[in-house]
């Protein structure tokens, strides 16, 4: 989707906000709510919708105006509302239905080491897929509008490259309008790399470049 | 969602007007102080919504408040940047670990005990004389957090984000670091599952340090390329 999540190579965004000594949570409520988002994956509907999907979706206005945390702690309770872990009455009243039942927390202070150690990876090192790519060929990004979620910038369609590396084989993680994934398809993420001047223009430096990685569905030949 | 006023608007106007529609849509009073302040705004009732929903599923047995107490912990204390510094200093240190690192970031970082969420696929880029590592995420806010703990909010940032890959010498400039025209920049957008860890250049003067001695020097923002590692003399400010 071209949301105002994929916000490469947009200007007039204003000064960057550096905060030398910035907290690794400004608030109390900012570590509560990033611990609750941690230790409720075990709650909500069967069938997930891509989180980053999610993100995506706030309209625009609310996505630029609300912090990190917010846009986290918005789809959080989304998920539990949508899967019935909670319901809207109790969230209203802070306290359970009468007679709801009880669960026993999945996530222990034991068990947080571990379960913050935990690979997520979507790399498929069980499937063999043939590359289509080798290292140092030109590539061209698709040039494609996808209404659902992608991992393709705007910034690089359309635009020619060189493949640096072959990361392997990893699920697509591509969705259809719903947010929900089109199928694991396994394929190799490279990392292509666009000289700045094919990207920006005449005026930028010859030297520069921009690396993105990008699933094998990305690309053609160029 | 009200919509700002009709007619041609910039995006600096537009960005205003959604920030002072803001509370409407919240439903909240927002403070007129918040309105001059360059961060993005948050709704005041948003701490105690948080705290509304804690309790409602700690009530319902869905969490162990002490297992929230210890992931905060774990990212406040254990989970941040001087872990990161730790690897570069190695790298520093022991070039037989720095070959390792470069040819395989994910094992080498692993080799100090450091892996798991957000750093399943480590690459680590190296800092020359000539080239200039950058690190970004366009679409999101990737980031490696076992090695540098949760990113710090600029990184996350729309300036930051939009910025980085169109205009990076002019990113580094805000951050106070000029880079002359033969230095090569190389912008890392954090597409895929990738993540990525600036080594920086080891600065002069350091030969005698030990490890533990140059892992102080290394900084948050020389792990992710928007500042270089000061030589000792010169850093404390940094």
């Amino acid at each position: 989707m071209n949301g105002i999540h994929d916000m490469g190579g947009m200007q007039d965004m204003g000064p960057i906000d550096y905060d030398p000594h910035e907290p690794v949570f400004h608030e109390t409520w900012e570590g509560r709510a990033w611990a609750l988002m941690r230790t409720t994956g075990g709650f909500g509907p069967a069938r997930r919708r891509n989180f980053r999907y999610e993100l995506e979706i706030l309209p625009p206005a609310d996505y630029l105006r609300m912090s990190y945390y917010e846009r986290f702690f918005k789809t959080l309770v989304d998920r539990l509302l949508s899967g019935n872990a909670i319901t809207q009455t109790e969230l209203d009243s802070g306290h359970p239905d009468a007679g709801s039942p009880r669960a026993t927390p999945p996530v222990t202070p034991a068990v947080v080491d571990a379960q913050l150690a935990r690979r997520g990876s979507l790399r498929r090192d069980d499937v063999h897929v043939k590359p289509r790519f080798k290292i140092g060929q030109h590539v061209r990004a698709r040039n494609m509008n996808p209404v659902g979620h992608t991992r393709l910038p705007r910034y690089v369609r359309a635009r020619r490259g060189t493949i640096v590396r072959d990361h392997g084989v990893f699920n697509l993680q591509d969705t259809n309008a719903d947010g929900y994934t089109l199928g694991p398809k396994p394929q190799h993420v490279y990392t292509v790399r666009f000289s700045a001047r094919e990207l920006w223009g005449d005026h930028v430096s010859v030297r520069d470049s921009v690396c993105a990685d990008l699933w094998e569905d990305y690309l053609e030949h160029a | 969602m009200s919509k700002p006023a009709e007619g041609p608007i910039d995006r600096r106007e537009f960005l205003k007007g959604a920030a002072a529609l803001a509370p409407q849509a919240a439903g909240t009073q927002q403070q007129d102080d918040h309105l001059h302040h360059d961060h993005q705004i948050v709704p005041a009732d948003i701490a105690l919504r948080v705290k509304a929903l804690e309790s409602l599923l700690i009530e319902k047995g869905m969490v162990d408040p002490a297992a929230l107490d210890a992931v905060v912990d774990a990212y406040e204390r254990k989970i941040g940047p001087r872990n990161g510094a730790r690897v570069v200093a190695r790298a520093w240190s022991d070039s037989a670990y720095r070959r390792r690192l470069l040819a395989d970031g994910t094992a080498a970082v692993a080799e100090l005990g450091y892996g798991g969420s957000q750093a399943e696929h480590m690459v680590v880029l190296e800092n020359t004389p000539k080239v200039h590592n950058l690190v970004v995420c366009t679409l999101c806010s990737c980031y490696p957090w076992p090695v540098l703990g949760l990113p710090p909010t600029w990184y996350k940032s729309a300036p930051y984000r939009s910025r980085a890959v169109i205009d990076p010498r002019g990113v580094l400039k805000e951050f106070g670091l000029e880079l002359g025209e033969d230095v090569e920049i190389r912008v890392w957008d954090s597409t895929a599952d990738v993540r990525y860890l600036v080594l920086p250049e080891r600065p002069a003067g350091t030969d005698n340090l030990s490890e533990d001695e140059l892992a102080a020097l290394v900084t948050r923002d020389a792990m992710v390329g928007v500042a270089n590692v000061l030589p000792p003399r010169k850093a404390g400010t940094a």
